[in-house]
């Protein structure tokens, strides 16, 4: 019942959010509620027993790219940005895509509540070890490789931002 | 135990897909079509760990954290090319950053 | 507790390992360059712009090396693959035919670039470091098979291409083609998420192999299997610029650096389709019946987008992007087929396109110089006086690119056909042939430009040794492709994915 009820409350913060991100014509009052709506997808994953990204995603997403965000925001001037038109000229368009997309994951989903029951979910009992214990775990075992390879990643978005940003390299 | 299900998650997280791509498609500030791309990720992730959640695995959590990294790569490249375009430029609307034509 | 490192995976790990190192290396090198010239007792310090390109040989060479070793240790096995890191990674000849592809291509325009980037005045470490770190992400978008592992593959790739597009920071077309280009990437990897995240739901795991099984078990008309399908390749489509979602080609293609777009077009793009073919040959396999038919509209529509645009196209190299959107047409009809003969056709599609693209791209580059871009059709004209040895070898180029017979790409074609018309694909075909003709027009625009209009330069070009060389190689190889087809059909018949 509970459940239900905090359900509800960070859907309504996560959707809000997200419709005036999308919605508002101030870019400084986007970001702001995009970070709205990150936490009530933080609350979400709360409820899903991943508390390890629920810091996650608090800690990086809100507190290190909302941020990085904010500052390119203030950087540019956005008195000019703000007096030009904000809209695409093309919106029958845009909309009509965004329907398509909207009605094709809603058609499938609908239809395939009955078929998301994927395999009957294994009888496994709760785990004794934490949430962060068996991430770390699996992580560094199995997925081992792609962590490894997250590094590299990692060092070409430092070496690609000082080369973009950098006057003289 | 959870009282919600799965299904729920699911619809959520294409709302707010949808959501993000509505984004993507009307606005025309650089950064702001940027910040409907997170929320696209955000939904991904969603997917992923609801998906998790009913399988009793962390695999997805796993898919997460990297869909995380990946983001936090891109938006730091992504914000650095922002500044060199404005820089050169003085704009961010996307009709104005058109001398390439479409 | 399983070994989690083991000898196996170093080797299967070796050539990306190798790859990063010297990608790593490099930036180091940059740094200490003058005090290694000083070393050389070379007095002018500009001597540094060799440098650069001669350290990116090892790499390449120690990495042909690992290579190799996979190649000789799977021959001795006797097996089709080698699994390593838990089935994340999966050396087999898929993956070693296009991880050959991908290091000749990083071979090709390291060599060729120094010239032009001093001329643009952005000759630096980093753009080799990240010719190299590019190339070890398309080592695991061809060897994975691991959605994760494929994944985070391409998006090093895909970031090192952010940055190489943009490399002209003082240019504006620069500056814009590599956020077009960021901003539609993100965006269609945003698709490939969602699809990669229901293909998660669906089978319970990241592993292709096991994605694959619980996909077979599914209905054909289970709506969350097609949901899965069309999110996945919107995504996978974007990445290979098919029709529909290839807007950002011409953009990126057009204002990147020339010696870059020619990466692009080639390197990036067969490591996009080897993703593909992964994917759509993994997990997909068993609802081809589904995709089919949309895939075939799909390289149609990109065909004649693709070819219909470049007829009215000015710029060079954006000509070259519609022309390298169709050429993704005509390999998807490959997977369309799907025998045997339309999986090995999109091998030597994409081995023949590498040379023929490379090499067109290259005389582009050569035509670059002080204050001339050289990427306007005007630029080619009396390329012919000017100098005749890169107009042959534009010639040849453009002949294998329109796909006529003594050269390569005549061969590429073939084998599509040839697939179509087995699998009883007669209209695919059919249309497939009628716009071999359209695309000869506008080849044939640029080759009459070259030799016929008068031009208002008389000097010859200036390539750098390393841009004849390639130029010359690739020429070399795009006509014995066609002449001498045996030994390349072979190796592409160890290529199709089982």
């Amino acid at each position: 019942m509970l459940d239900t009820v905090f359900f509800y409350l960070f859907t309504l913060l996560t959707l809000g959010g997200a419709i005036l991100t999308v919605a508002t014509r101030n870019a400084v009052h986007s970001a702001l509620f995009l970070i709205t709506s990150l936490l009530g997808v933080a609350g979400l994953y709360l409820l899903l027993h991943a508390e390890f990204l629920f810091a996650v995603q608090i800690i990086v997403y809100v507190g290190g790219i909302m941020v990085l965000f904010l500052f390119v925001i203030m950087l540019v001037n956005l008195d000019a940005a703000a007096a030009q038109r904000q809209f695409s000229r093309m919106w029958p368009v845009a909309l009509g895509c965004v329907a398509l997309v909207g009605l094709e994951l809603f058609y499938f989903l609908g239809k395939g509540e009955p078929a998301f029951r994927i395999a009957a979910p294994p009888p496994v009992p709760e785990p004794t070890a934490g949430n962060t214990e068996r991430i770390a775990d699996v992580l560094f075992s199995q997925y081992l490789l792609p962590f490894e390879i997250a590094s590299l990643l990692l060092l070409v978005a430092v070496i690609g931002s000082v080369v973009m940003a950098k006057k003289r390299i | 135990m959870n009282g919600v299900p799965l299904s729920w998650y699911l619809v959520l997280s294409a709302i707010l897909f949808s959501l993000g791509v509505a984004g993507f498609l009307f606005r025309r500030n650089i950064i702001t079509i940027f910040m409907s791309i997170e929320l696209m990720l955000n939904a991904v992730n969603l997917t992923f760990i609801a998906f998790s959640y009913d399988l009793r695995q962390v695999n997805g959590h796993i898919f997460t954290f990297f869909v995380m990294v990946v983001a936090a790569a891109e938006a730091a490249v992504g914000l650095a090319i922002i500044l060199t375009v404005y820089k050169n430029r003085g704009t961010l609307n996307a009709d104005d950053v058109n001398s390439l034509r479409f | 507790m399983t070994p989690f490192y083991t000898a196996t995976d170093h080797l299967v790990l070796l050539p990306a390992i190798m790859l990063a190192f010297f990608g790593c290396a490099i930036l180091l090198l940059d740094h200490w360059a003058p005090d290694i010239m000083a070393l050389f007792r070379a007095a002018n310090p500009k001597d540094r712009k060799w440098l650069l390109p001669v350290f990116v040989l090892p790499g390449i060479a120690f990495t042909a090396y690992t290579l190799w070793r996979q190649q000789s240790y799977l021959a001795a096995s006797g097996a089709t693959d080698i699994q390593a890191f838990q089935g994340s990674l999966v050396i087999d000849g898929f993956s070693l035919f296009f991880n050959w592809i991908f290091l000749i291509a990083s071979l090709i325009v390291a060599i060729v670039s120094y010239r032009y980037l001093d001329i643009e005045g952005e000759h630096h470490g980093e753009y080799y470091g990240l010719i190299l770190l590019a190339n070890s992400g398309m080592f695991f978008l061809a060897a994975g098979s691991d959605l994760v592992t494929l994944f985070i593959g391409l998006e090093l790739m895909a970031l090192c291409f952010y940055v190489m597009v943009g490399f002209l920071r003082g240019d504006r077309r620069s500056n814009e083609a590599a956020m077009k280009y960021l901003i539609l990437g993100a965006f269609s990897s945003g698709f490939l998420l969602y699809g990669f995240s229901i293909l998660y739901g669906i089978g319970g795991s990241t592993k292709l192999a096991a994605i694959s099984e619980a996909m077979a078990a599914r209905e054909l008309d289970d709506p969350v299997l097609w949901l899965a399908l069309i999110t996945t390749a919107v995504g996978l489509l974007f990445k290979i610029s098919a029709a529909p979602f290839h807007m950002w080609a011409p953009d990126a293609y057009e204002g990147a650096p020339t010696t870059v777009t020619a990466y692009l077009s080639v390197a990036s793009k067969a490591a996009s389709f080897a993703f593909l073919l992964r994917i759509f040959l993994g997990p997909f396999a068993a609802s081809r019946e589904v995709w089919e038919p949309i895939l075939a509209a799909i390289a149609v529509l990109t065909m004649t987008v693709g070819n219909f645009a470049a007829i009215s196209q000015t710029n060079v190299k954006r000509l070259l992007a519609y022309s390298s959107i169709s050429h993704a047409g005509y390999m998807l009809l490959g997977l369309v087929a799907g025998n045997e003969t339309g999986l090995q056709g999109i091998s030597v599609y994409i081995l023949v396109y590498t040379f023929m693209n490379l090499g067109a791209f290259l005389v582009i580059v050569a035509l670059r110089r002080g204050n001339l871009i050289g990427d306007e059709i005007e630029d080619l004209a009396g390329l012919m006086r000017r100098s005749p040895g890169m107009a042959m070898l534009m010639l040849v180029f453009l002949v294998s690119l329109a796909g006529i017979p003594p050269t390569a790409g005549f061969l590429g074609k073939f084998y599509i056909f040839l697939a179509l018309i087995e699998t009883g694909h007669y209209v695919l075909a059919v249309i497939a042939t009628l716009y071999v003709a359209v695309a000869i027009y506008y080849y044939f625009r640029m080759v009459r430009t070259m030799f016929l209009d008068p031009s208002a330069e008389q000097e010859p070009l200036a390539g750098s040794f390393g841009l004849r060389l390639a130029g010359v190689s690739a020429g070399v190889l795009t006509l014995a492709i066609g002449d001498y087809p045996e030994p390349f059909l072979r190796l592409a018949q160890t290529s199709i994915l089982r």
